[in-house]
């Protein structure tokens, strides 16, 4: 049997994948000791995931393209290349272009916690990460999805654990690969019992199955397997009960190892969840709705609640990601109900959420972003150490505070702001309104510890200049600049988030 | 028309970003182009001056509009506008904040860091402008939450010793106001299908369901309730004012508490039926939060808190006013509106500046002020008399009218309008409680050497006092303003 590969489809994987391996190669050739190595390999490596995300829009820009389809079945297919995986694309690659900048101070010799961290594996793992991200948003059946977010996270658990000699760093590594591949077992145990019942797995043709077959629903093994589905990839996007790993994780892995699990890792367990809930049991919205909207509230509340008492950093916004999880599965929450499941309500949700996952992942970026400008290569540090920062470096910690606006969702941070209406709209709009009271009250809970971080930043400081990171590194600063005014343009014109992610929507 | 309705809110937008700009040694400059930028916005906001231009429409008929999309996808277009409902308000904003700017200026180095709180101050102008001349309901969202960080900033960066609590129970209470305002206008955009007051005031409701618009209301009048404040979620106030720096008390006692008053009157014209069903409890708590209001003054010791209590009264009046859904309880409530802005801007610039002299503000220690500093005992003595309604004062109508309309209406009402006067009576007390702490009797040590009026000062204050007059006098200068507007509003309400 000859199946025909569409190669220009799977163009932007084979860049990123492309770029992966040259790094690997490249660092192979370098000896230790050359000076240009670590900037040649992140130069390679910031072209490649350019050119990947601009191969994803090209490819996006004709018809849709698609590949390894079921033989005489054009509809099943496990690779589509379309605007949803477009713009899934283009988002990591401009998270993993942000983090490799974030990630000059970590790389540089000499940095002052754990010892050098090896340049060539650092890049060449985050690039296979991206490569993941990629596939994730181009794929369209069970296996290849559970394989793409594996892709995406395996080689996370190396990444948070590569500075050597440092036990948080271990640890962390440890808890996080546990966690993942117990949840990733339970994931596939799910998929292979929905396969047992269907014997289908393509999204599309798992959804036509299930809505053919009443009599499946009256299987108590059918609810098992899309539960297991579900809290297997809840576990990925770090949603209660499913979080406890997240904290030690985050505070134990390096500053931009951490921005990335917040952001791109996130983003890849919301899409999974994204395409498994509405593109594979959309026939079941009503039985994981009630389950989706139980998460949302239970992820938001928790989240807050133990964020306000953080004294960490790191720590702080990991918790504060675990509540912005549970706002973008608030409007998945929304399929709880009959108005919420209508077929013109359902893409309304479904943009919702990856309206906000976009406008949240670049908010938390920049946050990210003037946290290593702040600390270098350090770690995140306790929060006193942030008092008065304000005065040492008066642009950085007006970043910060911008950042830390826009997740509390309040002007100047307009991107915030417009994050918090669009799920409240389109909660609203699926006649979900008491979704949106918890999702509007935990905002109020939410604003408590972002103002009283945002308050110790301008505080005055009782000692002289804490210890700090000296001078930011240019690919630092670019980075944090044009994350902070790509933040402040998508808070003038949120249009531009909106449209992208209606187009997403449609997947 | 339309340059200056934008102008009213881009040159003060622009005027905070070059003054939080400058660098910190020219403060003194940075101060000085706040108040020329405020100068430019008043008198923009003077100009825009105008009447209907299709006096037959019923709902808002504005004088000038602006309207172009934002984010369709939100439902959000920038449209702007100013009536006779809201003009007098946009004036009242920009003029006490001309007034806070030029005062900074004064003070000079008695304030630190003066260039940012003016930057602040600016911002904060642009957010209550915006919500006055906002005729879109999510852009009315979006202006109500620009005001929110930068007055937490004034407070806690400005503000007395106790001034980081007091500000984050300010910035908490006001966003738990603010999330329930964004529901709150959702729900009806989603049921309504738009989010344009115009039209939206001019259908009356119509086309949505009377559970939808009870839901909407109460959520809309929990959010404003916060806000204006109203009885029992008031308890922000208080502390808010007292630690707050006197501008911030005169914008957030002139203006800010007006947001809430205004909203409530626009959502009455776009939920009638539900504004109707829960008017009567509206109306009671209004009703508490007079009483309550003045029984705390009564027994209230420090001077500022006193002067923010006698808010929570007053503002009880203009809600009780609202609360009839009357031409006359609405216009009671309008003229209401600008002159508790107007009297307590005046009587928290005096509380400041006494304050700033005497080194407290507690009642017991204070005494025979009219013997060291009889300007300002005076100035005080005019302001307390105006706030307790005395007629011929600006404080008198909108009290009076409020119990005016609601006697009218009787039952209920009726005992509400008596409970409502008592409540002003007491009013009268505490003023005069007040006076007689403050400035009768004889000299005590912490008023003893003060320093009297200053002419600075009595340029900042002196528009206050002649306005507080001439609202007394001729209350014809906002009502006749109002009268069109309202009834238009009354014709779809009922």
């Amino acid at each position: 049997m000859i199946q025909s590969v569409d190669h220009v489809a799977l163009l932007p994987v084979y860049l990123a994948a492309g770029t992966a391996v040259l790094v690997f190669l490249l660092d192979l050739v370098f000896a230790p000791g050359v000076a240009v190595r670590r900037p040649v390999l992140l130069g390679v490596a910031a072209l490649g995931v350019l050119g990947t995300g601009v191969a994803a829009v090209m490819v996006a820009a004709g018809p849709v393209r698609t590949t390894f389809c079921v033989p005489g079945d054009a509809d099943a297919c496990s690779y589509v290349a379309d605007q949803p995986g477009a713009v899934v694309a283009v988002l990591f690659c401009v998270l993993t272009l942000g983090v490799l900048a974030l990630s000059v101070p970590t790389l540089a010799p000499g940095a002052p916690t754990g010892g050098p961290v090896p340049s060539g594996e650092y890049v060449f793992l985050l690039l296979c990460s991206l490569t993941g991200g990629v596939v994730l948003g181009y794929s369209r059946d069970l296996i290849t999805l559970l394989v793409a977010v594996e892709t995406l996270t395996l080689p996370l658990y190396v990444l948070v654990g590569l500075r050597r000699g440092v036990l948080a760093s271990v640890s962390g590594a440890v808890n996080f690969f546990l966690v993942s591949v117990v949840s990733t077992s339970v994931t596939l145990m799910g998929a292979a019992l929905l396969y047992a019942l269907t014997g289908a797995v393509h999204l599309n043709r798992l959804a036509e199955a299930l809505a053919a077959r009443e009599e499946l629903r009256a299987i108590p093994l059918t609810a098992v397997a899309a539960v297991l589905v579900l809290v297997g990839l809840a576990f990925k996007v770090a949603a209660v009960p499913f979080h406890a790993w997240a904290p030690g994780t985050y505070d134990g892995a390096p500053l931009p190892i951490a921005g990335y699990l917040s952001t791109a890792s996130k983003l890849g367990g919301v899409i999974a969840l994204l395409y498994v809930v509405v593109g594979a049991l959309r026939p079941w919205l009503d039985v994981v709705g009630p389950a989706l909207a139980a998460l949302a509230v239970l992820t938001m509340t928790v989240g807050n609640l133990v964020a306000l008492r953080q004294t960490r950093m790191v720590r702080l916004l990991a918790w504060s990601s675990v509540a912005q999880a549970g706002y973008i599965l608030a409007p998945l929450g929304g399929f709880a109900l009959a108005a919420g499941r209508q077929p013109e309500a359902v893409p309304v949700l479904v943009a919702a959420t990856i309206g906000y996952a976009a406008f949240y992942v670049l908010i938390e970026l920049g946050a990210f972003g003037c946290l290593v400008a702040m600390r270098g290569a350090a770690d995140g540090g306790p929060i006193e150490d942030y008092r008065g920062v304000a005065r040492r470096a008066p642009w950085l910690a007006a970043g910060f505070g911008l950042a830390l606006a826009g997740l509390a969702g309040l002007p100047p941070g307009f991107a915030g702001l417009f994050a918090k209406v669009v799920v409240v709209r389109a909660l609203l709009e699926g006649g979900a309104g008491w979704l949106a009271v918890v999702v509007a009250l935990n905002a109020v809970v939410g604003l408590a510890y972002y103002v009283r971080l945002g308050a110790l930043l301008y505080a005055p400081a009782e000692r002289p200049a804490a210890r700090s990171g000296g001078r930011v590194a240019w690919p630092v600063g670019v980075a944090v600049v044009a994350v902070t005014l790509a933040a402040l343009l998508v808070g003038l014109a949120p249009q531009l988030v909106l449209d992208a992610a209606a187009a997403a929507a449609l997947f | 028309m339309t340059w200056l309705l934008l102008a009213t809110l881009v040159v003060p937008a622009l005027g905070a970003a070059v003054v939080a700009a400058l660098p910190g040694r020219l403060d003194q400059v940075g101060r000085i182009l706040a108040t020329v930028v405020a100068g430019l916005a008043l008198l923009a906001s003077l100009a825009l001056y105008g009447r209907p231009v299709d006096p037959d429409a019923s709902g808002i008929r504005p004088w000038a509009e602006y309207d172009v999309p934002w984010a369709s996808g939100l439902d959000l277009s920038f449209h702007l506008g100013v009536d006779g409902i809201s003009w007098p308000l946009v004036v009242l904003t920009t003029l006490l904040t001309l007034l806070c700017c030029g005062y900074t200026v004064w003070q000079g180095p008695a304030v630190t860091g003066g260039k940012n709180l003016l930057a602040l101050l600016l911002v904060i102008e642009v957010g209550i402008v915006g919500v006055f001349a906002a005729l879109d309901l999510v852009l009315f969202f979006v202006f109500f939450e620009v005001t929110l960080l930068p007055m937490y900033a004034v407070i806690a960066g400005w503000g007395g010793p106790d001034r980081r609590h007091a500000a984050r129970k300010f910035v908490l209470y006001t966003l738990f106001g603010s999330v329930l305002l964004l529901v709150g206008v959702f729900t009806v955009v989603s049921a309504a299908g738009t989010a344009d007051l115009v039209r939206l005031s001019a259908g009356g409701g119509e086309g949505i369901t009377r559970g939808v618009q009870v839901a909407a209301f109460a959520l809309l009048a929990l959010a404003f309730a916060v806000k204006s404040p109203l009885w029992p979620l008031h308890t922000w106030l208080p502390d808010a004012h007292t630690e707050a720096p006197t501008v911030g008390s005169v914008i957030l006692a002139g203006v800010l508490l007006k947001m809430g008053t205004y909203g409530l009157i626009r959502v009455a014209g776009v939920v009638p039926t539900g504004a109707q069903a829960l008017a009567p409890v509206l109306g009671v708590l209004a009703v508490a939060a007079i009483l309550v209001g003045s029984l705390v003054c009564l027994a209230q010791t420090e001077l500022k808190r006193l002067i923010a209590y006698s808010s929570v009264g007053h503002m009880g009046f203009v809600l009780l006013g609202i609360a009839t859904l009357t031409a006359a309880g609405f216009q009671a409530a309008l003229i209401g509106n600008i002159a508790h802005g107007v009297i307590t801007g005046l009587l928290f610039f005096l509380a400041g500046a006494i304050k700033d002299r005497a080194h407290t503000g507690d009642l017991t220690a204070l005494g025979g002020l009219r013997e060291t500093a009889p300007g300002l005992a005076g100035l005080l003595g005019f302001a307390a008399i105006a706030s307790l309604g005395l007629p011929g004062l600006a404080g008198f109508w909108g009290e009076a009218f409020a119990v005016y309309a609601a006697l009218q209406l009787g039952s209920l009402w009726t005992v509400l309008g008596v409970l409502g006067a008592v409540g002003g009576a007491f009013t009268a007390a505490y003023f005069l409680r007040l006076l007689r702490r403050v400035t009768h009797g004889p000299a005590v040590d912490t008023v003893a050497g003060v320093v009297p009026l200053r002419t600075g000062e009595l340029v900042a204050w002196g528009p206050l006092a002649v306005l507080a007059l001439a609202l007394g006098l001729v209350p014809g200068l906002v009502l006749w303003l109002t009268s069109d507007p309202v009834e238009a509003l009354i014709q779809v309400i009922s």
